[in-house]
């Protein structure tokens, strides 16, 4: 009895068609339908921050937002963000930097932190901790977490 | 944690939204950017029938200025009003209070007619629309309707909207020369809701006159202290007993309550936020 | 360090370098691996009915909605669950007295703590299988909820198990020398304090996460974990469940984020593992955040008497302290809940010489969510009793709060030695460690600075603790007392064909770096590069048999047991190479992958040539050569019951004396914890550590209304701490390698969060000191700061 419809979209440069029940949201549909397991559930109430994820250019949150709102729409996952140089340049320096233990939250914080360098921000400790203040981490104290972010900044992030 | 079955419909007018919503049949739920109602129904708080998706309506999603009205579709969302330059020069307590909500990507898809249509008193958008003696136009198939902020809210998530009427659009009066304005919240962590804020208008601050004092997050409603306006009124800025006697005016018996939260401390923390807005206007 | 160079502090070495972890590249491009990502043919999901009262009798359950619903598998009742299940007690020998009622998976009759599950759904999405639940019908009789600790040990009457005289789980006493005579000396001045801490839990990002799979052919169970201790686990269903232990395999892949949470036998996961028996169908249940907050245990709350002596010198004389702590319905297993106030009483004052030590500890149940061991067990509760406790005693006999922990510690060279409490210390720094903090963090300026703002009425303190840390731990921890727990960890180190490593080691990995570091330990060690080496963890099916992850031990006992392996390894394969080059092992080295003579570093044969004589052409080896070019070796702590590491920590922050809240302006930590294999991970390990302790200190409190319903079960409600309101923190290293190991390491990772509670309160005291204003009931919220204000 569950309502499907019909939807298609662009996930990282990839067309997808799907018929998917209307109450999935779009990070379950991610992960379930179309396999991209990348982005994480961790509250589903847009709280933790682990399921950010860029439609149409914009960061939102995965659980917030119904599949098939998305429809018609350019979806970029993490599996997605290597394709522009400022997600290359974060994941490489997550890793030097140490910024992340468990994993978990890094995809919704990369795709903060994209966010954030996109829009211009500075190279600030405090601005970069405030943007970054609705991703939950549990493991780093998130210090290393900014400095990846002040390292890319510093070093000039290419458009 | 997952939402209950639903219907979608997703109009592309608002005739057609509110054609839907006429539907007495069946149990229909507007959603907007979702940020609110998508947690409410994975917990299943919420069990619309049907929702009836407004991202599709372009006609509400304008901020235009007209004379001396700023008017605000209801499905522009935060991000849009906090990068406005209308809404900077004409509304400005709205861009001192959008850095306070929420985050980012949450900013990103809220809108403020759904903030407006939830109503849920501890967030800032429902004390800023008072404070500014903003107009709601609420529309159904019998046309729209006007309803002031004074009359819109009404209690916790309780409005003067009816079950066949949507937000429209909010109407703000374009700030004079000589109008201020103060915002100041108290959350714990940046972007929570506030254990205590306060929006402020003044028509003019040196002499205080014709103050619009509207706390949120310390009552089931946006809460105006007529008491703390009366106080105020035409003393001069800064002016501390003045401002001394308006926080001893707090409507506190309307107070109420969080978890961990005690009405003396909300009171207090009620004083402090006013006066901090004050001083910072 | 005095003395000629270790081989370990050589510049070219693997240990002490911060090499980047391998896994970290995986996870940044959504590559990990975590339990919910796991789709399985035929797989089906779960979703519990659970308890909505702390306590009531279940009158009557109806399923019948619920099974009649299209695209529902299963539904499961208790009784059909719990038969299954032969019943598990949390109770340990050593633990002496502790009782705890036998436990089943699901409640059948009675509900003792809301969020109990009562039915198991099973269905082909979680989304019916929570449909499904709102078709449940359960008939309840609410009966009397013992919620406080204090209600549930005066209330004898009102008995949350019928069978036991009281609701009293435990009782221990510790009195070393003479406490009353010394508090009653004349020139000893007295201070007393009533601590409160509340509840915590760990709110790992990933919830907990179980995939379970039969096959009856074989009548074997996979188990994928999201957890910390794979052969636990493998025990544990294989007793419980009526299996064979071989035919148990636990599987952890990676795990986002444990902190002590998923090291318990949960009765929903134990369903979980049911279901599937039941099935023959593979059954994920990915507990949802509300299911987190009501039914992950949690830890802390408890209520502590505190009482120190202190002498005109400023030297302990004498401390007492009286704990008081609700463990919920059960005791948990296998770990129990009584550990926590267990290491309370070990553990307050341990840092301190102090001769006179007097502690009570009463462990109760109540109908409330269980408790058990999360992250720094005990530690944050003992230090911040014992430090707080003496700097109010510094401040009442005006003494500076650093001057009487030089006083107090034990100093340096007095090591080993033995605590008041019984514990055996060895290879600690309070002394050189408090000293490099008050240099690190310029202590004397920030109290000149501290006077001036306070003129201008900004309220800032300075808090400082010296504390222990509880790591490496022997079987004297669980084993001892009977639970399938093992102490020792175990690795197993190959050389291959193309001359690389392949390391497997029984401890785990859930983001500390453990597979890095035992990566650089068998590079280090066995002489090949890093990037030659490959490690595998939490597969019951592929590794060593050993305890995993908790108490800080990855380091200390995993590490060492590789470092181990990869030495019998080296000596095995010199051993080949020797007798390939018609000399003698003791005149080979190998460096960097190759065999060099150990006398000029000439290169005789590269490791890949001799794997490949060796699994290829073995026919070239001398007669009688026994190549084996694997090793495996076992490692435990066996001197001491614990490896103590030791740090001195503190905080700066500012009160704002108008709305109660607090800023964390500054804090400064500096850790012992040995031998530092790779310092990057370390410190992170450390701020992850004290970010969760600030948690603690401002923020966490599991809260509960008068009936037992949990009130704050969201992450909007239950706040953790967010990047913007944190500090950054300086870390700096003493160095004081354990005797205990070749390797020296210690446990790192719970440093954090035992000290930063305690700084954290000494620091708000020491604002709201010139108010004459204090606060000692953690966490410090404004409603409570501005009570303290209001009182004072």
């Amino acid at each position: 009895m569950a309502q499907t419809q019909d939807i298609e979209l662009v996930v990282n440069g990839e067309t997808i068609q799907a018929s998917v029940p209307v109450r999935t949201n779009l990070v379950d549909f991610l992960r379930d339908h179309v396999g991209l397991t990348g982005s994480h559930v961790g509250c589903e109430q847009g709280v933790c921050g682990a399921c950010t994820l860029e439609v149409d250019g914009v960061a939102v949150r995965g659980c917030l937002m119904l599949a098939v709102q998305a429809n018609g729409s350019q979806v970029t996952t993490i599996e997605g963000v290597s394709a522009k140089l400022v997600g290359r340049q974060l994941q490489r320096a997550f890793v030097e930097h140490n910024a992340l233990q468990c994993g978990f939250c890094t995809p919704g914080m990369i795709a903060s932190s994209i966010e954030y360098i996109e829009q211009g921000g500075a190279s600030d400790r405090a601005a970069i901790r405030e943007h970054l203040s609705g991703n939950y981490c549990r493991c780093t104290g998130y210090q290393s977490i900014v400095d990846a972010v002040v390292s890319v900044i510093d070093k000039g992030a290419a458009a | 944690m997952k939402a209950p079955d639903i219907l979608y419909e997703c109009p592309q007018t608002v005739a057609e939204a509110v054609a839907l919503l006429s539907d007495d049949g069946r149990f229909c739920q507007p959603l907007a950017g979702g940020q609110s109602l998508m947690p409410m129904m994975h917990l299943r708080l919420a069990q619309p029938e049907v929702l009836i998706d407004l991202n599709a309506l372009a006609e509400l999603d304008f901020i235009e200025q007209v004379d001396d009205t700023i008017h605000v579709g209801s499905m522009v969302r935060y991000t849009t009003l906090l990068n406005s330059e209308l809404i900077r020069r004409h509304v400005p307590l709205m861009s001192l209070s959008l850095p306070h909500v929420a985050h980012s990507a949450v900013r990103n898809r809220g809108t403020i007619g759904g903030s407006t249509a939830l109503a849920d008193p501890a967030a800032e958008m429902p004390a800023v629309l008072k404070a500014l003696n903003a107009v709601i136009v609420a529309v159904s198939q019998s046309g729209p309707r006007e309803i002031s902020a004074d009359d819109f809210f009404q209690g916790i998530y309780e409005t003067a909207l009816g079950d066949d009427e949507l937000v429209h659009s909010i109407k703000f009066p374009a700030a004079t020369d000589q109008q201020r304005f103060g915002f100041y919240e108290l959350a714990r962590r940046h972007g929570d809701y506030a254990m205590a804020g306060v929006a402020v208008s003044a028509q003019s601050i040196n002499p205080y006159t014709g103050l619009r004092i509207i706390f949120f997050g310390v009552a089931d409603q946006p809460l105006r202290a007529t008491g703390a306006e009366a106080a105020l009124e035409g003393s001069m800025f800064k002016d501390e007993p003045a401002i001394l006697e308006a926080q001893n005016a707090l409507p506190a018996d309307e107070f109420t309550g969080d978890v961990g939260v005690s009405v003396d401390t909300k009171v207090q923390l009620a004083k402090v936020v006013l006066k901090r807005a004050l001083l910072a206007m | 360090m005095s003395g000629p160079l270790h081989k370990f502090d050589q510049p070219n070495s693997y240990i002490g370098r911060s090499v980047e972890r391998p896994d970290a590249s995986r996870l940044v491009e959504g590559e990990g691996c975590y339990v919910d990502d796991l789709q399985l043919p035929r797989m089906t999901h779960a979703a519990f009915v659970r308890s909505q009262y702390a306590h009531a009798n279940i009158k009557s359950v109806n399923v019948d909605a619920a099974r009649a619903l299209a695209g529902v598998v299963a539904v499961f009742t208790a009784g059909e669950i719990n038969a299954e299940v032969s019943p598990y007690v949390g109770t340990l020998t050593h633990l002496q007295g502790l009782r705890s009622p036998p436990q089943l998976p699901m409640a059948d009759r009675v509900a003792l703590w809301q969020g109990e599950p009562i039915v198991m759904v099973v269905a082909q999405s979680r989304a019916v299988a929570e449909d499904a639940c709102e078709q449940v019908r359960v008939e309840y009789e609410p009966l009397d909820a013992m919620v406080s600790a204090r209600q549930a040990l005066d209330n004898d009457k009102a008995r949350i198990h019928p069978e036991l005289d009281s609701n009293t789980a435990w009782v221990k006493d510790v009195d070393a020398g003479d406490v009353s005579a010394a508090f009653s000396k004349s020139d000893v001045t007295v201070v007393e304090r009533t601590f409160q801490f509340g509840r915590h839990t760990g709110v790992t990002v990933e919830p907990r996460s179980t995939v379970v799979e039969f096959n009856r052919s074989d009548n074997t169970l996979v188990f994928h974990y999201s957890g910390q201790a794979p052969h636990m686990m493998q025990a544990i269903i294989a007793r419980h469940l009526d299996f064979p232990e071989e035919n148990i395999r636990v599987i952890a892949r990676d795990v986002g984020g444990s902190f002590g949470i998923k090291i318990h036998t949960y009765g929903d996961e134990i369903a979980t593992a049911v279901a599937a028996k039941l099935l023959r169908r593979p059954v994920k249940f990915i507990a949802d955040r509300l299911e987190s907050f009501t039914t992950d245990i949690h830890a802390r709350d408890h209520r502590i008497d505190g009482k120190i002596g202190i002498d005109r010198e400023g030297k302990i004389v004498a401390l007492e302290i009286d704990d008081l702590t609700g463990i919920g319905p059960y005791s948990m297993y296998p770990r129990t809940s009584a550990i926590e106030c267990n290491q309370i009483l070990n553990l307050t004052g341990a840092p301190y010489d102090i001769e006179n030590y007097r502690a009570r500890g009463t462990v109760v149940f109540q109908n409330k969510n269980m408790m058990c061991q999360y992250r720094a067990v005990g530690h944050p509760v003992a230090m911040a009793v014992c430090d707080s406790l003496l700097e109010e005693a510094a401040s009442e006999i005006d003494m500076d709060v650093v001057e009487i922990r030089r006083r107090n510690l034990i100093s340096d060279d007095a090591y080993p030695c033995t605590s008041a409490s019984g514990m055996k210390f060895a290879d600690l720094s309070h002394q050189k460690s408090l000293q490099r903090l008050v240099e690190m963090m310029r202590y004397d300026q920030l109290r000149k600075d501290q006077v001036e703002l306070r003129k201008a009425g900004i309220y800032r303190g300075i808090g400082l603790v010296s504390m222990v840390e509880v790591t490496n731990p022997s079987p004297m921890f669980y084993g001892v007392g009977g639970a399938p727990i093992s102490a020792q960890d175990g690795a197993t180190v190959r050389l291959d064909a193309a001359g690389a490593l392949h390391v497997s080691c029984s401890i785990t990995e859930s983001g500390q770096g453990t597979n890095t570091i035992l990566a650089q330990i068998a590079a280090e060690v066995f002489g090949v590069d890093i990037k030659r080496v490959k490690v595998t963890t939490g597969d019951t099916a592929h590794v060593p048999y050993g305890g995993g992850t908790w108490a800080s031990r990855g380091a200390g006992i995993g590490g060492e047991s590789v470092l181990l392996a990869s030495d019998a390894l080296k000596s095995q394969v010199l051993e080949v190479a020797a007798s390939i080059l018609q000399t003698t092992p003791d005149t080979l080295q190998i460096e960097r992958g190759v065999v060099v003579s150990s006398a000029d570093g000439s290169e005789k044969i590269s490791l890949d040539e001799l794997g490949r004589i060796v699994y290829y052409r073995g026919n070239e080896l001398p007669a009688g050569v026994n190549a084996e070019l694997i090793a495996t070796r076992h490692y435990k702590v066996s001197d001491f019951p614990f490896v103590f590491t030791n740090g001195a920590m503190a905080a700066q922050v500012e009160v704002d004396i108008e709305t109660g809240f607090i800023k964390v302006l500054d804090f400064w930590v500096v850790e012992d914890c040995g031998r530092v294999i790779n310092p990057k991970l370390v410190d992170e390990q450390i701020r992850g550590g004290v970010v969760q302790g600030i948690g603690g200190a401002l923020y966490e409190e599991c809260l509960y209304d008068d009936d037992g319903q949990y009130l704050n079960a969201t992450m909007a409600d239950y706040l953790v701490p967010m990047a913007g309101e944190m500090p950054d923190i300086h870390i700096e290293h003493v160095e004081t390698p354990t005797s205990t190991s070749t390797l020296g390491a210690k446990g790192a990772g719970e440093a954090g969060t035992g000290g930063a509670p305690a700084a954290i309160l000494n620091a708000v005291n020491d604002a709201l000191r010139p108010l004459e204003a204090s606060i000692f009931q953690m966490p410090m919220t404004p409603e409570r700061v501005l009570n303290a204000l209001r009182v004072s």
